[in-house]
């Protein structure tokens, strides 16, 4: 079946099982490999992307699915050579260690930044609660998604 | 926060400083082994058995191979024919690759499909059809050595019941004459239940066998590559130097990723058959039923006292559940891992513990998770006990704790199983725990909720771990003894390239080994390029486990860097014509005595020791130089936590308000990476305290093999921690460093269940055990406990 | 990962389109909205459809709003749209308060209303605030469209009474005066089901309860509901011995099952106390005393 969808702004046209999941046609099609899978149930979030405009968990999708939408992965966050500032909070507080959750977590956190520019604490660990991260225990991820927020605030 | 400003703590290159690996992870650059494309790959899938005990009537794979992507099945009969059906395990035991006889576990592996794209080695397993006839299983740990018990290893002859092991360390004499005598004796049963290590990255291969050169090589999600090389030399018979293992970027690991599994065998042999790459990569559900379970410690513990709390003794009988197959990681000596050092961190006269290992038809595993090889469990026993011994005794638990301490005079100490405690000054770290905590106002707070009908608990625990494996006269994993390989070439231009034998899982090598040679050398971070994971690239090691990178393979980096040193030494005097005794190592750079101007930085003398000089003897042309380090002792962190939880009695849920975490790893090289180790840690602890563990139902169905049954906490479980930190340096490791990879993890649990059962000591609850679920807690407070290891009913 | 078998793909442009594929495919068909329970179920293959029919482009099916004395939520409504939702917040607070506990926000963002319920997970949340709050469902089929009470859309676990060649559309909720609700969930970590959940619905004159709505899930409550509980409140005066009366009567009424998430016992217990609150919760609400 053909797909055409967008991806971080280059259109692609695939021709795909109707089975295919979103994130294997991320991956093993287009090579955009930054998002990764952990679980088979949709419960851990490594995999999350943006369909336009919202998070979704990308193995919870069929490809079909995304026809004629947009869709933005890791590799789009940072406006070319200079990192979203959700990119360098994780960085600047520790916010990753293996780096295998972060790309989803800085996915949500970018849409959480977009819809509320000062969470609290709190409600940056209720946006990020459908995720897993077995490395940081979460304290340095909230660091790092407040430290983006105050750094656009001008902080 | 702890850093520079932290009595004992250096500065130099050593700090707070960002990580290098990060560039790459934030942009989704990094390279994990599903990453991994090759031109031509194939992909496996297993085929699982649905059983847990069943005897192999037939398998046929005629309708797999009749599809039209299926390259290649590989079966029992098939590995069989080569040798390899059957593998060693890290505990001289063997595992089946492939059933050949019987299935032994839900979950186990008994086919191999290749196909052309992972769906359809999905679709293909559905084409296998195998016969079974079932088996009674054997699902319960304490009825497995009952003479009726079903036999699980009827694959070794001879063998009439299912004991792996019976081992016991201590006085068992000595510790009876102190519990005959005491004036008081407090006893419990706990569990520590079965938990997996779940990294969000499960393990996977690419293996890729070329006919023409002889050469394998494998990328695989292998935390201790060259161990792995050896150990696939061995059970294939091919030639060492002609294996090749990659360990690329790797999703975290925790000890799950130090095994070789039997679907890495399995897709190195379907690459040789096939002559192409082929890729297997577990799914979440392969993962959790057949890979690296930890713990499942059924353990009995007493703990004697004088009346004035004393603290005299310990002892513990344990049933450790080793599933179908002994696949533990740790060193060979110790079946039960360093169970025995479950003295914990009090001056007592005399302890002993028993130790049976029993099979079941479980999945194998018994790593490491984060534990310091069963030291979570020992911690959490005497935890446990010392809270129990405070109720018994009407005395406060941190007043009880502090009163039995070790002192910092007594160290090096000895405890009474023999490991020797390199440092330490608890009731320093102690008091800055209750002092953070603000204990006092806690305990009072706690009082006037109690009035109100409110439950809180403030639990504590105290715990010593030890590690850094090991001493080569008493640790070796198959022989090998648990030694460090590292190599430093210093570029002309005093550039450097370190080669390590470790391999990071997220613990961040890149930056931390940067640290340890740049500080030792003079120079930044930024430059030492520090290459890993490739063992045609790097020296023999036995990897990263245990929370042994910084106290081994660091040694090893620190001592290749002082080997270059002091060659730098002999090159810089002869640049400025004097003699090396003349010249002192300064900030940085070989200075003249004296006249502390005059001197040369590694740069210079890099440029000169290649240059037309005329060398030195002891001088070879340049400044490279390795080093092996053969640890003298474990290290032993240790540190004190407490947690405060707040329990709905009539819901039974449990939340953790609080958590204060002190610890002492010695010298911490980069403070901001040992934290992040131990805010993971703390959230580990606190995912098995409330809500990690897998039963079994009686058909012997695995529980928890989806992260919808085996709940990982999330961000809204885990509080905000409180760090606090002590530096007592390690008196033999090179810098001053310990482990702190699993401290958190090792002290954590045991926190939390006391503070629950502190918030629960109202009902008269003196323990529940792990995980404190909703309906767990509530069981416990009706004085009806659920079994954490069976279903629940 | 585990990948879901092979399976035909059709997207309906509008409901009449659906029904005409639903009609064309029969059984072997399997409608697809946001997908967070059925593909999940297709990737461990426990569910295999022949034909799945995607009606996310059905987006005239994506709406709240009121209609005279009527809450009307499309089918298609995304769990994180009835969340935001001011105006369902402002008269169904227990709608805002399952929502916030239903799944995590990243399912919210795709699930949908009418997938959950027509998954019919005897855990599902949405079911029992539904039942609550006494709710009809519309269901499209070839000859028109039918009404079906909240209590009668389930036929058992994982099952509805929408037929193979119709489809769920709208459900609605009356918006009667006086009435108060709430919901309060227990589960062993933040985004898993519940291990036991209660919704209550109550309207008051005076200190007088004039109807309640008790709906409960995952604890073998018939049709997601307690009706005895309902019946012993009707008329009496809400005091919290009224109350904890009504959670004992609750408790009685339903057949909970031991599972990993707790035992039989718990879960009874679970429906006896959680009722009770959250009766106190729509209590307060009713009375103006809470928010
Ligand atoms: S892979 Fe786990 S939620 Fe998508
Ligand atoms: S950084 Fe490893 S899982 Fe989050």
């Amino acid at each position: 079946m053909k797909v055409t969808l967008t991806v971080n702004g280059t259109e692609y046209a695939r021709d795909v099982e109707p089975r295919l999941l979103l994130i294997h046609l991320l991956r093993d099609e287009l090579g955009l490999t930054g998002s990764h899978w952990g679980c088979d149930t949709s419960n851990c979030g490594a995999c999350v992307v943006w369909l336009d405009d919202t998070p979704v968990k990308s193995c919870t999708v069929l490809a079909v699915m995304a026809d004629g939408h947009r869709v933005l992965t890791v590799e789009g966050l940072a406006n070319g050579a200079s990192l979203d500032p959700v990119q360098q909070g994780f960085a600047h507080c520790h916010g990753l260690q293996c780096g295998f959750c972060t790309p989803g977590m800085m996915l949500t956190a970018r849409w959480l930044l977009n819809n509320n520019p000062h969470p609290s604490s709190y409600q940056v660990r209720e946006a990020i609660s459908g995720q897993v991260c077995r490395c940081t225990g979460y304290e340095n991820i909230v660091k790092a998604v407040l430290w983006a927020a105050e750094y656009e605030a001008g902080g | 926060m702890t850093g520079p400003g932290v009595a004992g703590q250096e500065t130099g290159a050593y700090g707070a400083i960002p990580r290098k690996e990060d560039a790459r992870f934030v942009r989704g650059q990094g390279t994990f082994v599903d990453d991994i494309s090759l031109p031509g790959m194939l992909h496996g899938a297993i085929l699982r058995s649905p059983l847990a005990h069943a005897r192999i009537i037939s398998v046929d794979a005629s309708a797999a191979l009749a599809h039209p992507k299926v390259e290649a099945v590989l079966t029992g009969a098939d590995l069989a024919g080569r040798g390899l059906a059957w593998m060693p395990t890290l505990s001289a035991d063997v595992q089946a690759v492939l059933a050949t006889d019987k299935v032994r576990f839900q979950g186990q592996e008994v086919a191999f499909v290749v196909a052309q794209d992972r769906y359809a080695a999905r679709d293909a397993l559905e084409l296998i059809a195998v016969e079974y006839e079932p088996l009674p299983p054997l699902i319960d740990a304490r009825t497995a050595l009952a003479q009726d018990a079903p036999l699980v290893r009827d694959d070794v002859p001879g063998r009439a019941d299912n004991r792996v092991f019976d081992w016991n360390a201590g006085d068992k004499t000595a510790t009876d004459a102190v519990f005959a005598t005491a004036e008081v004796r407090v006893g419990c049963d706990m569990v520590y239940p079965r938990s997996h290590p779940a990294p969000l990255e499960t393990c996977g291969i690419v293996a890729a066998s070329d006919a023409v050169t002889g050469r394998l090589t494998v990328w695989s999600t292998s935390q201790a590559p060259h161990a792995h090389r050896t150990l696939y030399s061995v059970i294939t018979g091919l030639p060492e130097h002609k294996i090749r293992i990659v360990s690329p970027d790797i999703g975290g690991g925790f000890g799950s990723k130090v095994p070789v599994y039997p679907g890495y065998l399995c897709a190195i042999v379907a690459s040789m058959i096939t002559g192409r790459p082929v890729k297997w990569v577990e799914d979440r559900s392969e993962n959790l039923m057949s890979t690296a379970f930890a713990r499942d410690y059924h353990m009995h513990g007493e703990i004697a006292a004088t009346a004035d709390g004393r603290i005299l003794g310990v002892r513990a009988r344990v049933l450790a559940d080793h599933g179908a197959f002994n696949a533990t990681a740790q060193p060979a000596k110790y079946p039960a891992g360093f169970f025995h050092i479950f003295t914990g961190s009090y001056d007592l006269q005399a302890a002993f513990c028993e130790v049976t290992g029993v099979y079941t038809n479980k999945a194998p595993g018994g790593v490491a998770y984060s534990c310091s090889f069963r030291v979570t469990e020992a911690v959490y026993l005497v935890e446990r006990l010392v809270d129990l011994l405070a109720r018994e005794l009407g005395m406060d638990p941190a007043q009880l704790r502090m009163r039995n301490l070790l002192r910092p005079e007594q160290f090096p100490y000895t405890c009474p199983t023999g490991w020797q405690y390199d440092s330490g000054d608890y009731p320093r770290a102690f008091a800055l725990a209750l002092d953070l905590a603000g204990y006092q106002g806690l305990r009072r707070e706690q009082a006037e909720r109690r009035a109100r009908g409110e439950y809180m608990g403030i639990g504590i625990s105290f715990f010593t771990e030890g590690v850094g494996a090991g001493p080569r006269a008493h640790m070796d994993i198959l022989g090998l003894g648990m030694a460090d390989g590292a190599d430093l070439r210093v570029h002309p231009t005093g550039k450097v390239v370190l080669a390590i034998s470790v391999q990071t899982q997220g613990q961040g090598h890149e930056t931390t080994f940067a640290q340890l040679v740049a500080h030792e050398l003079g120079l930044t971070p930024d430059d030492v390029e520090v290459v890993h994971g490739d063992t045609d690239r790097t020296p023999f090691g036995l990897g990263t486990y245990g929370s042994r990178s910084t106290p081994v393979s660091g040694a090893a980096a620190v001592l290749a860097a002082r080997k270059v040193r002091d060659r730098a030494r002999l090159v810089a005097a002869a640049t400025l014509e004097l003699s090396p005794d003349d010249l002192e190592w300064l900030d940085g750079k070989w200075r003249v005595r004296g006249d502390p101007d005059r001197g040369a930085g590694i740069a210079e003398i890099a440029m000169a020791a290649h240059s037309s000089l005329e060398l030195p003897d002891g001088v070879e042309g340049h400044l490279d130089a390795s080093a092996v380090y053969n640890p003298p002792n474990l290290t032993f962190p240790f540190g004190a936590y407490i947690c405060v939880t707040d329990v709905d009695p009539a819901t039974g849920e449990v939340t953790v308000r609080r958590f204060i975490a002190v610890d002492d790893c010695g010298v911490r090289i980069n403070p901001m990476i040992v934290e992040g180790q131990v805010h993971r840690g703390l959230a580990d602890g606190i995912g098995m305290a409330l809500m990690q563990a897998i039963a079994f139902d009686e058909n012997g169905n695995c529980l928890g093999g989806s992260f919808m049954d085996y709940l990982l906490p999330t961000a809204l479980e885990c509080p905000s921690p409180e760090l606090g930190a002590t530096v007592t340096p390690s008196p033999h490791h090179p810098v001053g460093a310990k482990g702190i990879g699993e401290s958190a993890t090792v002290g954590s649990p045991p926190a939390v269940v006391n503070s629950v059962v502190d918030a629960l000591a109202p009902f008269g609850v003196r323990h529940a055990d792990m995980p404190l679920t909703p309906a767990n807690v509530w069981r416990a407070i009706q004085g009806r406990p659920v079994r954490p290891d069976l279903a629940v009913s | 990962m585990q990948v879901p078998a092979q399976v035909e793909y059709e997207r309906a442009g509008s409901v009449e389109h659906a029904l005409t594929l639903l009609a064309r495919y029969g059984p072997a068909a399997r409608v697809l909205a946001g997908g967070h329970s059925l593909i999940p179920m297709m990737k461990l293959r426990l569910v295999q459809p022949e034909v799945l029919i995607d009606i996310n482009g059905i987006t005239d099916l994506c709406y709240i709003n009121l209609t005279g004395a009527q809450l009307r939520i499309g089918a298609l409504t995304r769990h994180a749209q009835l969340l935001e939702s001011s105006v369902a917040g402002e008269h169904f607070a227990i709608l805002h308060d399952a929502e916030r506990v239903i799944a995590d926000p990243i399912v919210r963002n795709w699930g949908t209303v009418g997938g959950s319920l027509c998954q019919a997970d005897p855990s599902e949340d949405l079911s029992a605030a539904f039942a609550a709050m006494k709710g009809t469902m519309i269901i499209h089929g070839p000859d028109g469209s039918r009404e079906v009470s909240a209590r009668e859309f389930h036929a058992g676990p994982y099952e509805t009474v929408v037929g193979p060649s119709e489809l769920l559309t709208e459900i609605r909720l009356p918006i009667r005066p006086g009435g108060g609700s709430g919901y309060r969930k227990v589960s062993r970590r933040a985004g898993d089901w519940p291990v036991g959940a209660a919704g209550a619905a109550v309207w008051l004159d005076g200190d007088v309860i004039t109807d309640a709505g008790i709906g409960l899930t995952a604890v073998g409550a018939t049709h997601f509901a307690a009706a005895e509980a309902e019946d012993f409140l009707r008329g009496r005066t809400a005091t919290p011995q009224t109350l904890a009366r009504a959670g004992e009567i609750a408790a009685e009424n339903c057949r909970p099952v031991s599972d990993q998430r707790g035992p039989a016992d718990y879960k009874r217990h679970l429906a006896c106390e959680l009722t009770t609150r959250v009766l106190g919760v729509a209590v307060a609400r009713a009375r103006g005393l809470m928010a």
